[in-house]
């Protein structure tokens, strides 16, 4: 089966980002595929390669980047989410006249459109939020 | 997107229900969401919106935000029906819950029971809660 997956909430604060990263690495390990993450409301701020989580802790970021590299999922960044939250890739840190970036090896931002493609061309799409 | 999603072209259509659970200002899920309505129309599918729990007050008249500086957004669900969007189901327990009756909704709905709600998003395709 074809899975899309939404995240919603922010890393370290929710569970739901853990639920969802568990429920993808299920996913595959059952033989699923999963197209695409999309990070929405705090969500966003999974994609962020700033975070220092202390070392005994799971780095949530990192665990996002190698999953989508490793079995090819697309992880998109909501655009319109992230600006207002602070996150920037190198082109609109350009266009925005900001003097750094902080997009995660692997992510990508792109608009809300992406996500209803998303609902249409998978099987399923899975929400996880509060 | 990507070339490897054997996305038909002019594929059947798809049922999208998008739940609003939250009153409209005490968080962003309520603004956020409708942005993501209104991207959807854009894609020619079924799109549905249900208002339940607290997410009924997004639909009260009279909203007034200049004391907490937001935008009141509230006007954009009266301009929906332009997006071709005009299903819009509120479940009566949510609003007899808060004293509200239809003469306090800012646009025409429809009106129905959990159980009734609970058919319709059984019949859904995608269903994306905020």
């Amino acid at each position: 089966m074809k899975f899309a997956i939404m995240v919603n909430e922010g890393p370290y604060t929710h569970q739901a980002t853990d639920s969802a990263y568990q429920f993808a690495k299920a996913a595959i390990a059952k033989g699923h595929e999963v197209t695409r993450v999309f990070f929405y409301h705090d969500g966003v701020n999974n994609g962020t390669r700033l975070t220092v989580p202390p070392q005994d802790d799971r780095h949530i970021v990192n665990r996002w980047s190698e999953m989508g590299t490793q079995h090819n999922i697309d992880l998109v960044i909501c655009i319109a989410a992230a600006q207002r939250r602070g996150l920037l890739d190198d082109n609109e840190a350009k266009r925005q006249g900001k003097d750094a970036s902080n997009i995660a090896p692997g992510f990508r931002i792109s608009g809300l459109g992406q996500l209803v493609e998303a609902g249409i061309q998978s099987d399923r799409l899975v929400v996880f939020g509060d | 997107m990507s070339d490897d999603m054997d996305f038909e072209e002019g594929g059947a259509v798809k049922k999208f229900m998008f739940v609003n659970r939250k009153a409209p200002y005490g968080t962003v899920y309520a603004l956020e969401g409708l942005e993501v309505v209104l991207i959807s129309a854009a894609f020619d599918q079924d799109v549905s919106l249900a208002f339940v729990d607290d997410g009924v007050f997004q639909l009260v008249k009279g909203q007034k935000t200049d004391g907490v500086e937001m935008k009141n957004f509230s006007p954009t669900y009266r301009a929906l029906e332009g997006y071709d969007i005009e299903k819009l189901y509120v479940e009566r327990e949510s609003m007899e819950a808060r004293g509200l009756t239809e003469d306090d909704l800012l646009v025409d709905v429809q009106i129905m029971s959990a159980a009734e709600m609970g058919d319709m998003m059984a019949q859904q395709d995608v269903v994306i809660s905020f």
